[in-house]
């Protein structure tokens, strides 16, 4: 029975359940209701929820645990000699998963049947030729031991799965017919059924604390795996960037960060003054037609995918800036500075149009947050209007501010598509914005896509930038945060 | 204002009118009204990007939804389609799409000569200004009307994406000095072919409609089947952040105890609303592809790790709504009875339920716009081009997604594929904005104050 039926099952079940439980409580009180303890859906409620939580419960985390467990039974049948040079016990599984793949497909489409798929050898068909002929393509020839180590990750991943079939089906009745048991007019439906409510409440909001720890743990061992494969001296403090699929690569995060952090930079050179001042007009300036205009319009900036930025910086933006800064006597300038379309700038500007509403916005709020008084009392003295701004009220507003550009700074750094698209691959130190150069997002995704090999250095260095991305931004969120916090106690 | 007597300039004397303004008061002046002229110029910056976005949008993108065609009379050649002339499909079926191009061929020689259109040109090179998809276009017809082989029918090809180029002003007689994939005497008849009406440019529903074609045919290419993709995440995404974000919500406003535990929630939800989002793809690859073993591409895992980014989201604006419900609702309730759930589920969620709402329909639309997760779930490089049939297929097989459609499109070396790209981007824009007027829509007429 596939998994989507299983489910479909113990919903139905849970459905008879409620309708079942409810029967019998109100039967207990002989038809009339006010003889219950509690109303008669509690007690269909109640009979639904022991049905269903347990078994999707236990369906859930058996779905989580079972391919970690067949993986490593599988694995434990690959000898050590079958294992070939240059490659891995990683390798070899992904070997296995394929050609298991290949045998399901060729059960489904029928070119073999389920006894053919378990007992087939290679010694006597060209099972790479028959499964290419079902559009599953292998590397290379089947060898016997793969074929075997498939036919057993398959036997072993049916056997699982029967087994989940029988254990939730269990479950389920089990609940069902407890809780149907326990059906009379005195049960305490309605406590009981709060009580479970109340745990699937917790469980809801413990879910965001299981999502960090899926993002650190998922992170922390990938990257533990890539530390002993590469010293962590060159990936802190070498100097070069030059990953090599054939193995001996330098992969040093620096010039990376470089990259990262100087398009952050420029990116905040256009959001800061253009999202400072206008939050500054907004607030103090502008009558109420202007303000309710300008702000939502501003905030459409914020709202738009970062797809269109990466669009716009590759397709409109980087061509712009070449034709004035390069294309030699032809261009604006008339000279070359600049030879392709993604660089520094082309990123830094797009994004810095991209980060004009969150700081316009943020410090709008911030601007509000000061006192009327102490404007008054500026103005009172005989201050201009801007020079209340710029004595009084943005000293005042500053430690929020400070706040908002780190939280856009953090934008900036963990910001992909744009860098992805506009700012190139090259990794260097090099103080021309005009040239390309590469941030840690663009690598990362530049590791983790296409053929991935999570044995090699070179893919699971992604993950170790990205715990490094992750731990940047946290610490900068944390930082805005503390600071924003901070500051509004002052006037409250 | 200590500056009076430092700056030089001579303070009013006494008894000296105030109507006359001094030196000092006016440069004093020109400084407000220049910092407020700065203010004006970066709102009208910040607009004025917004503009340029727009506009550039619109005019890059709009030529994808019109497309050149070429309407021809093609003879079916049952000699060439179908020797043993028995109609059998599977004797039909063995002549390849190289068997159908020569019929083209004739067909646009016979249009030419029928029009009286001098040109040099060899039928192989006319029949270049069709999509290298028109034999297979051809095939598959004959495929399923077996009984049309022997007749003359009308066609209608999608033209190659140069004409298609040469039509929108894209391609030029000079742009195309270096191209080898058309010449200026192609260009030539595409002009007599244009006045003789078989070639016309039309609406084009086949690009919201379609599927992706390989980068060989960008005339071919719709965003139809990523738009079922991203249709699946979202189904994904709703069924999931909905119900999860709103118990936790329910939990941390309603129930959490002041303990160190719910704090830690609190701070964590706070956060994980900050985490660059390819994060959440570095997680959905090595929890759900790497270790549980889930399909690449499939727009079930997209859906998984868009509902993981997306539940902060939902969570934050849910405590919003619920915060705004007045406790005299749930003091009212519990005075009649009312256990802390009764109370909460029965009164004060669906009070809350336009804010939840508003909140989630924002969630959703920032996770229709999200590229980089997918990126690490192979949503990218994968050739959309079958339409799911099921809803199982629809969740477990590879396909693509809107922004993911786009980013592959912007990759590809052929300029026509921008075009699609830009026309992708108005489809997800109209999407975009299309729910966050319904957002705001319901949040006027709903929103209410106590």
């Amino acid at each position: 029975m596939p998994t989507f039926w299983l489910v479909v099952f113990v919903f139905a079940l849970a459905a008879l359940g409620f309708l079942a439980g409810r029967a019998r409580a109100l039967h207990s009180a002989g038809g009339n209701a006010r003889d219950l303890h509690s109303l008669p859906n509690y007690y269909g409620a109640n009979v639904l929820l022991t049905t269903l939580v347990p078994a999707l419960l236990v369906l859930g985390l058996w779905l989580m645990i079972q391919p970690s467990v067949v993986q490593y039974r599988v694995s434990g049948m690959i000898p050590e000699q079958a294992i070939p040079e240059n490659s891995t016990l990683g390798l070899v599984m992904m070997d296995v998963h394929q050609v298991a793949a290949g045998l399901d497909l060729a059960v489904d489409e029928g070119a073999l049947t389920e006894q053919e798929a378990g007992t087939i050898r290679t010694e006597f068909t060209d099972l790479r030729a028959r499964l290419g002929e079902l559009g599953v393509a292998l590397g290379s020839d089947v060898r016997p031991e793969v074929l075997q180590a498939a036919q057993r990750y398959r036997a072993i991943d049916a056997s699982g799965h029967r087994n989940m079939v029988i254990v939730v089906t269990l479950l389920a009745l089990a609940g069902l017919g407890f809780s149907w048991q326990h059906t009379n007019k005195d049960f305490r439906a309605r406590n009981v059924v709060e009580q479970g409510i109340y745990a699937l409440l917790v469980l809801a909001a413990l879910l965001a604390i299981l999502t960090t720890i899926g993002i650190v743990l998922s992170m922390f061992f990938e990257s533990i795996s890539f530390f002993k494969l590469h010293s962590w001296t060159d990936f802190f403090f070498g100097g070069t960037w030059a990953p090599n699929f054939r193995g001996d690569s330098e992969l040093s995060i620096l010039p990376l960060l470089w990259g990262t952090l100087y398009i952050s930079f420029i990116a905040l050179l256009v959001a800061v003054p253009v999202g400072l001042f206008a939050a500054v007009y907004l607030s103090e300036y502008a009558n109420g037609h202007v303000r309710a205009f300008a702000k939502p319009l501003l905030e459409i900036l914020a709202g738009i995918p970062t797809i269109v930025y990466g669009l716009f910086a590759l397709l409109t933006v980087g061509p712009a800036l070449v034709s004035v800064f390069g294309n030699g006597p032809e261009g604006l300038l008339g000279v070359d500075w600049m030879s392709g379309a993604t660089s520094v700038l082309t990123a830094g500007l797009v994004m810095g149009i991209m980060l004009i509403p969150f700081v316009s916005s943020l410090s709008d709020d911030i601007i509000n947050a000061v006192p009327q008084t102490m404007r008054d009392g500026s103005l009172g003295l005989g201050a201009t209007k801007s020079e209340t701004v710029r004595q009084v009220v943005l000293p005042a507003a500053l430690p929020g501010i400070v706040g908002a550009i780190l939280l856009a700074a953090s934008r900036a750094i963990g910001e992909t598509m744009i860098v992805v698209m506009g700012a190139g691959a090259i990794a260097k130190f090099s103080l021309n914005p005009l040239e390309s150069m590469t941030t840690i997002t663009t690598r990362i995704v530049s590791q983790l896509t296409g053929d991935t090999d999570f044995a090699s250095a070179e893919t699971l260095v992604a993950f170790a930038l990205g715990i490094t991305l992750f731990v940047l931004t946290l610490g900068l969120n944390v930082l805005a945060l503390y600071i924003v916090r901070k500051y509004r106690e002052q006037y409250e | 204002m200590t500056d009076i007597s430092q700056n030089g300039s001579t303070p009013r004397k006494h008894g000296e009118t105030l109507m006359k303004l001094t030196a000092r008061t006016k440069r004093r002046n020109a400084a407000e009204r220049r910092f407020q002229a700065y203010g004006i110029a970066a709102i009208a910056a910040g607009l004025l990007m917004l503009a340029i976005l727009v506009v550039n949008i619109v005019g890059n993108g709009y030529g994808a939804f019109t497309q050149t065609f070429v309407t021809l009379d093609v003879t079916l050649d049952a000699a060439k389609l179908d020797k043993k002339g028995q109609r059998n499909l599977d004797d039909i079926k063995k002549v390849s799409t190289f068997g159908y191009a020569p019929l083209i061929q004739k067909a646009i020689e016979a249009k030419v000569a029928a029009l009286g259109v001098k040109t040099d040109l060899k039928p192989k090179d006319m029949a270049a200004l069709l999509s290298k998809g028109a034999p297979a276009q051809l095939r598959d017809y004959v495929l399923e009307h077996p009984d049309a082989i022997g007749k003359t029918l009308s066609f209608r090809f999608l033209a190659n994406s140069r004409v298609d180029g040469y039509l929108k002003g894209r391609v030029t007689r000079h742009s195309i000095e270096n191209d080898k994939n058309i010449s200026v005497p192609q260009l030539d008849l595409t002009d007599q072919l244009v006045k003789a009406g078989v070639i016309e440019k039309t609406f084009n529903s086949e690009f919201i409609l379609g599927s992706d074609a390989s980068d060989q045919r960008p005339e071919a290419a719709g965003i139809g089947t990523s738009m079922l993709g991203s249709l699946f995440m979202m189904l994904v995404v709703l069924a999931l952040s909905l119900p999860i974000g709103v118990a936790a919500s329910i939990f941390l406003e309603e129930f959490a105890p002041k303990a160190w535990w719910t704090d830690v929630i609190e701070v964590n939800i706070s956060n994980l609303a900050a985490v660059p989002s390819i994060v959440f793809g570095i997680l959905g690859l090595a929890v759900f592809i790497n270790y549980m073993n889930q399909p690449m591409s499939a727009p079930l895992v997209g859906g998984l790790v868009l509902t993981l980014m997306t539940l902060p989201t939902i969570i934050i604006s849910t405590r919003a709504a619920l915060k705004a419900v007045p406790p005299s609702i749930r003091d009212a309730a519990l005075g009649v009875g009312a256990s802390k759930m009764q109370a909460v589920f029965h009164h004060v969620l669906p009070l809350a339920a336009p804010g939840i709402l508003t909140g989630t329909i924002i969630g959703l639309a920032q996770a229709l716009g999200e590229t980089a997760p997918l990126l690490l779930i192979g949503m990218v490089g994968f050739i959309a081009s079958n339409p799911p049939d099921s809803l199982a297929a629809g969740l477990m097989e590879p396909n693509s997604a809107m922004p993911a459609q786009i980013y592959e499109w912007a990759k590809r070396a052929d300029p026509a594929f921008y075009e699609r790209a830009w026309g992708g981007i108005i489809i997800l824009l109209v999407f975009l904005v299309t729910m966050n007027t319904l957002a705001v829509i319901l949040r006027r007429r709903f929103e209410r104050r106590w």
